[in-house]
């Protein structure tokens, strides 16, 4: 048999999710010679989204994409829950412009939308290869200059690799730009797909036909770790998860089939899910170290992006849009780079500089500083949500005490349990740390 | 050499859903896969390949979707790949796609002369095992069914010896060539798609030839009009009553023999310390 000589790409992006295939469909318009190696069987099968799409971030790929995007339904109600063991604190944000174009957000599931979205990249020239592992970098000169594959002669050349491999991504391990990530570096989450028809979906969620709704779910849902559940409408299922911090895992010692359990069958989340039938179950890592623990995101013939570069902004449930983002800034330099003929680290240091200068890093900074407050302050997560419930049952209650008399007492069991210099100090904290 | 290799897209699923009016198979929403037995018969004809030299074609005939299915013997090495598709096509039986399948041999042909045709056994779906019978027959070729082993090819003398599998024992068989061959599942051990493969396939488009294409003038020979077959009735197996599971404890090894001991010999498991009970499916 003739053996063919390896083939030279001009980029080889590793990893067919949100970032990468953004980066192949953008490098392609360019009209560059990329590659996209994905290790699914198709795109989207490997990958865990909560399931929130934004509009806005996604147009700055394709523009107009959620009229030819399979999507579920958009979003036009967001609620915020803070649970305790038999009470709920709720507020959220419904508004009927979200109901109409150009929409703010969607609920999407990824084994759909991945795949549209890695058609468009085909067509617009990229060539993608499924179902084949990407083990590792290829150095020449202390350089990476290519991508091994799990296959025979799957040695690929190309001037630029893109590691869009996600979370505790293998190839930037390869490449020497990270060690292990640590336990409260990443969240652990568990997520099922579970079939409702339509009409019951609307009739339980208030939902007007092809409207959806979000719910993150604090407090209780986690069992006092730090992160969150969350309930999101698709079209006739529901996407249903609940995450935290590993190293609360392995702190509580508890397990997260235990959690989901936990979480599903608190009652105010058992009843929104009564009668639905679980189709799909999956679980995956999240990023959740901000800033603070991403990795050097550039070497020497190499760019890392999305969820491999530790972008993800948990909090305001962002990731799927810094994903997208990365990977346009990094096709930026790609180009930039190929028309100097510099693929060195320097010449792509440049994607670094144009990071630091969007809203990401703003945000990350930010957001590293948040998931470190709350991580020293276990107290948020497993005393404040019970004062403030016993808060608000003693004032609705009626039970003809005067309304001034019941704040005293209210007072005088958040004062039991906390100190006042303590309490202001939260408030102070928690504020700094979220602003 | 050219060996051209006939597969089929079957639906990659234990449980075929049946349409209750029609009898036939619900196809849409089924993930999709190369027949398992085709598979081999690309494995086989790639052998060729590497030990003579030559070309292997694939064909296969279905709807548009089945592009996926000749990318992926692409993928297993297959040079060139041929879709014949047409709406007229549609609801053949194993005699009408016997017919459109003998014609885009024929034309292959034209192209470049075969030497031989291999198949699979049988399809996943259908499971009927006619399909390339009735290429041969059509071909006027001779035939050689579950193959297990490809003995001796002999290209400049036009002869192929193969091992077919019968009831209870294999046969010896030499033929003629050109012929048609059916590959059982042993007759070679597959392998993964090589990484330059994988990117051919990526980018291939298979060669589209609907009935014109094919020469086809009379429509009384494809599709539904040319199926004679009619599927009466479908219907699954019974499933077997439902059994109990009964875990034992195994915590100390004689106590838990005792408690087998005592299932078995149909005394009461309520004497059993059974620690866990559950149904399983049959």
């Amino acid at each position: 048999m003739i053996l063919s000589a390896p083939d030279r790409y001009d980029v080889v992006v590793v990893g067919a999710g949100l970032a990468g295939t953004a980066a192949s469909y953008l490098l392609a318009k360019a009209g560059m010679n990329v590659l996209c190696v994905e290790r699914g069987e198709e795109p989207g099968t490997k990958n865990v989204m909560g399931g929130i799409l934004y509009r806005q971030p996604t147009e700055k790929i394709i523009p107009g994409w959620w009229k030819d995007a399979p999507t579920e339904r958009p979003i036009v109600d967001e609620r915020l829950w803070l649970l305790t063991q038999d009470s709920m604190v709720q507020a959220g944000f419904r508004s009927a412009r979200y109901g109409e174009e150009p929409y703010n957000a969607f609920s999407v599931l990824r084994v759909k939308f991945d795949k549209w979205f890695a058609d468009q990249a085909i067509a617009a020239g990229a060539t993608l290869v499924t179902n084949t592992v990407v083990e590792d970098v290829i150095r020449e000169n202390g350089r990476v200059v290519g991508v091994k594959t799990g296959r025979d002669q799957g040695d690929i050349y190309a001037n630029i690799v893109i590691a869009a491999d996600g979370v505790n991504s293998l190839l930037s391990k390869r490449a020497g730009l990270h060690g292990e990530l640590a336990p409260n570096q990443v969240a652990l989450v568990t997520k099922e797909v579970i079939n409702m028809s339509r009409e019951k979906i609307e009739d339980r969620f208030l939902l007007n036909p092809n409207e959806g709704a979000t719910i993150e779910i604090f407090g209780d849902s986690t069992m006092a770790m730090l992160g969150y559940g969350f309930i999101y409408t698709n079209r006739d299922s529901l996407s249903v998860g609940v995450g935290a911090l590993l190293s609360d895992f392995i702190r509580k010692k508890i397990n997260p089939n235990v959690l989901m359990e936990h979480f599903k069958n608190h009652p105010m989340v058992k009843k929104l899910l009564e009668g639905g039938e679980a189709k799909e179950y999956m679980a995956h890592m999240i990023p959740e170290g901000g800033a603070a623990a991403m990795p050097p995101v550039y070497s020497d013939g190499i760019l890392v992006v999305g969820d491999a570069a530790g972008l993800s902004n948990p909090i305001y449930r962002e990731g799927s849009n810094l994903a997208l983002i990365s990977a346009k800034l990094a096709v930026q330099v790609c180009v930039e780079a190929h028309q100097r003929g510099d693929f060195s680290a320097h010449a792509l240091s440049r994607y670094k500089t144009l990071l630091d200068e969007s809203f990401i890093m703003d945000d990350l900074r930010a957001y590293s500083k948040t998931s470190q407050f709350f991580q020293k302050k276990p107290e948020f997560l497993e005393k404040y949500p019970g004062l403030l419930v016993d808060a608000l049952h003693e004032l609705l209650t009626v039970d003809s005490v005067p309304k001034r008399a019941k704040q005293r007492k209210i007072l005088r069991q958040v004062l039991a349990n906390r100190r006042p210099w303590d309490l202001a100090k939260d408030a102070i904290g928690a504020l700094r740390s979220l602003t | 050499m050219h060996a051209v290799v006939s597969i089929k897209q079957v639906p990659d699923t234990a449980e075929v859903r049946i349409d209750p009016r029609t009898n036939t198979m619900i196809r849409t929403g089924v993930p999709s896969i190369v027949n398992p037995d085709d598979r081999h018969a690309i494995e086989e004809a790639v052998r060729l390949k590497e030990k003579f030299g030559g070309r292997v074609t694939v064909v296969t005939m279905g709807p548009p979707q089945a592009r996926e299915a000749l990318r992926e013997a692409i993928s297993y090495g297959a040079d060139d790949a041929i879709l014949c598709s047409d709406r007229r096509f549609a609801g053949a039986d194993t005699l009408a796609t016997s017919y459109a399948l003998w014609k885009a041999v024929l034309k292959i042909a034209e192209i470049e002369p075969i030497d031989l045709v291999l198949c699979g056994r049988q399809a996943l779906d259908g499971d009927t095992g006619q399909v390339p019978p009735g290429l041969a027959t059509r071909l006027g070729w001779p035939q050689l069914t579950s193959v297990l082993k490809l003995d001796e090819v002999d290209f400049a003398g036009r002869s192929i010896q193969v091992h077919r599998a019968v009831e209870g024992g294999v046969e010896i068989v030499k033929s003629k060539l050109p012929c048609v061959i059916t590959c059982t599942r042993e007759i070679n051990v597959l392998r993964y798609a090589t990484f330059p493969n994988m990117v051919r396939a990526a980018r291939y488009q298979p060669s589209l030839w609907d009935k014109t294409d094919l020469g086809i003038d009379d429509e009384s020979q494809i599709g539904l009009r040319g199926s004679p077959t009619i599927v009466s009735k479908v219907w699954a197996p019974l499933r077997r009553q439902r059994g109990t599971t009964q875990v034992i404890d195994g915590s100390d090894p004689q106590e838990a023999a005792r408690s087998l001991a005592r299932i078995l010999m149909g005394e009461p498991a309520e004497e059993a310390p059974v620690v866990a009970e559950r149904g399983t499916d049959g």
